[in-house]
């Protein structure tokens, strides 16, 4: 459904986005996760024609983005990094002119009141937008890419500024509306896309570092081998312990937690789980283990981890 | 075309802009009339039209100052141009808007010759020509503000860049009579808005005011047209 070959944006000399291709297919989301200024809005202003490529070619179905926006334009729901929204006008006005703007063949009231429902923003349907918290603005903007029921939708980081539950609730509508919508969805939050996306695709520095279903690459970003435990008992002994422990590369003392409690980082070989062991061997020397967690990997290592896999020639 | 017009018709009156414009034209109109026909006891309206002339001069920046910088600042430009319509439409919209609104400020020299025609006849013809030529020089003009809004992000620095360009503009009979060349004083003289105005303002009908003033708001459209593809590529 969409089609990105060789796409490359250059301003000036600083390429935002380098010769990236990547395929969406019809009724997939697909995560687009990198960190900020990795090139995923450019990519996406791309796609939707407000940006021109200096080289490559995107594809939304079967029209080029270049060759025939408009025809490609009638078939993609864009909310960008900022929503665009008339601050002046109320809700009902700016989706009604959103609606002429796409000139959409829908019945008027019903599709935009069921968009409406969709999104939960019935409640602030008179007021004006300036007045909306930002909650509400984010999911006005989102009511307007919904508009028209375009097959394509491109949301640009659609959860910020929302709070817990609203970013529960934009998840789930995401995923409702990937059942019958192709979507790409951009993020910096890697658990969001693990959430929501069928597909992921890990850009940095405008260049891709992973492109992979989402259960493949929790596979290939999972810390159960590195772990950090906290143990009550003589800090010299504990550590010989740990260290005999098969498969254990690195006992490094963290610190004392409490007394006579010293916390440890631990690393095993890679794709060993070394938690059972570890946890029989301290209680037949009757080491209280007070806690035990994977150390969280954050979207740094993530790069670190796959552009490593990368070099290794590990890509799968 | 038709969502833009709409949509920026009515910001025109959700903000104090379209009333301010309109008041302001009124106020001097209505001025104007009173101090070259009502007061000369004559029924010629050329008076009103030709001191408008010089009120359009600050007028039009205040119509055209945020047409698309705003857009630019608040990134609604990105729902125009991701939407399906083409640049033409987008520019051309805007442009219709803003004429519409400013025709409304015209309409009101027809209330003028109503009034005058309770004490004579007045010479519709010249009327005419005088309506016709405040329509143009104001469809010109505008389009040079819409050129200079879409120039920056920021309403003021349009407002103050197009004030400026239009008195450059008015100016420019001046400057032509100051030249002691002969060949670049008439080069200079021919980019004058206020001579073909003036011939139409006189009830002559002529081709070439008409067209010089179209051709004017079509080359700055094309112009703006041109900022928004730039952009684009840049």
């Amino acid at each position: 459904m969409i089609e990105v070959q060789n796409l490359t944006k250059r301003y000036g000399d600083k390429k935002a986005v380098d010769n990236i291709s990547f395929t969406v297919n019809k009724g997939e989301i697909l995560g687009f996760l990198g960190p900020n200024g990795a090139g995923k809005s450019t990519t996406m202003n791309i796609l939707t024609g407000y940006l021109s490529s200096t080289e490559g070619v995107a594809k939304i179905g079967e029209y080029d983005v270049l060759e025939n926006p408009l025809e490609a334009k009638k078939h993609i729901g864009y909310l960008p990094e900022h929503p665009p929204l008339y601050l002046d006008m109320t809700v009902r006005d700016y989706l009604d002119f959103i609606y002429d703007l796409k000139r959409c063949k829908i019945p008027r009231k019903s599709h935009i009141g069921e968009i409406c429902r969709l999104v939960r923003i019935e409640e602030v349907y008179n007021r004006i937008i300036k007045n909306l918290s930002k909650g509400y603005k984010q999911r006005v903007g989102l009511a307007q890419a919904l508009i028209g029921n375009p097959e394509v939708l491109i949301l640009d980081e659609p959860t910020v500024g929302l709070d817990p539950k609203q970013i529960i609730d934009i998840r789930n509508l995401i995923k409702r509306l990937g059942k019958n919508h192709t979507v790409i969805l951009s993020s910096h939050i890697l658990p969001e896309v693990q959430a929501v996306c069928d597909r992921v695709v890990v850009i940095n520095k405008g260049i891709i570092v992973a492109d992979d279903t989402a259960d493949n690459l929790s596979r290939q970003l999972s810390t159960d081998h590195k772990l950090v435990v906290r143990i009550e008992g003589p800090e010299a002994e504990v550590r010989k312990l740990l260290t005999s422990v098969p498969n254990m590369q690195s006992v490094v003392l963290l610190g004392e937690r409490e007394k006579g409690v010293f916390e440890y980082s631990l690393e095993a070989k890679e794709g060993s789980d070394v938690r059972r062991e570890i946890f029989n061997r301290l209680s037949n020397r009757s080491f209280p283990l007070l806690g035990m967690k994977t150390s969280e990997m954050t979207l740094e290592d993530v790069f670190l981890t796959l552009i490593d896999d990368k070099s290794k020639g590990g890509k799968k | 075309m038709g969502a833009i017009i709409k949509r920026e018709m009515s910001s025109y009156f959700s903000s104090p802009i379209g009333y301010i414009y309109l008041a302001v034209f009124y106020l001097f109109a209505g001025f104007f009339f009173y101090m070259t026909t009502l007061q000369a006891g004559s029924t010629d309206l050329r008076g009103v039209f030709i001191n408008l002339f010089s009120v359009l001069m600050f007028l039009i920046p205040i119509l055209t100052m945020r047409l698309i910088s705003e857009d630019k600042r608040q990134k609604t430009d990105q729902a125009l141009l991701t939407a399906p319509l083409t640049l033409g439409g987008l520019v051309f919209g805007k442009f219709i808007a803003a004429f519409i609104i400013f025709a409304m400020g015209v309409a009101v020299t027809l209330v003028f010759a109503v009034v005058v025609s309770f004490f004579a006849q007045p010479d519709w013809a010249v009327v005419l020509s005088n309506m016709l030529g405040l329509l143009l020089l104001g469809g010109a003009l505008i389009s040079i503000g819409l050129f200079i809004s879409s120039l920056t992000e920021n309403q003021v620095i349009a407002a103050i860049g197009s004030f400026a360009a239009l008195m450059f503009l008015s100016f420019i009979d001046s400057i032509a009579a100051a030249i002691p060349i002969s060949f670049l004083s008439t080069i200079v003289k021919g980019f004058s808005f206020y001579e073909p105005y003036n011939t139409l303002t006189m009830g002559k009908i002529g081709l070439s005011p008409i067209l010089f003033f179209i051709s004017v708001a079509l080359l700055f459209n094309y112009l703006t047209i041109r900022v928004f593809e730039r952009r684009r590529w840049s």
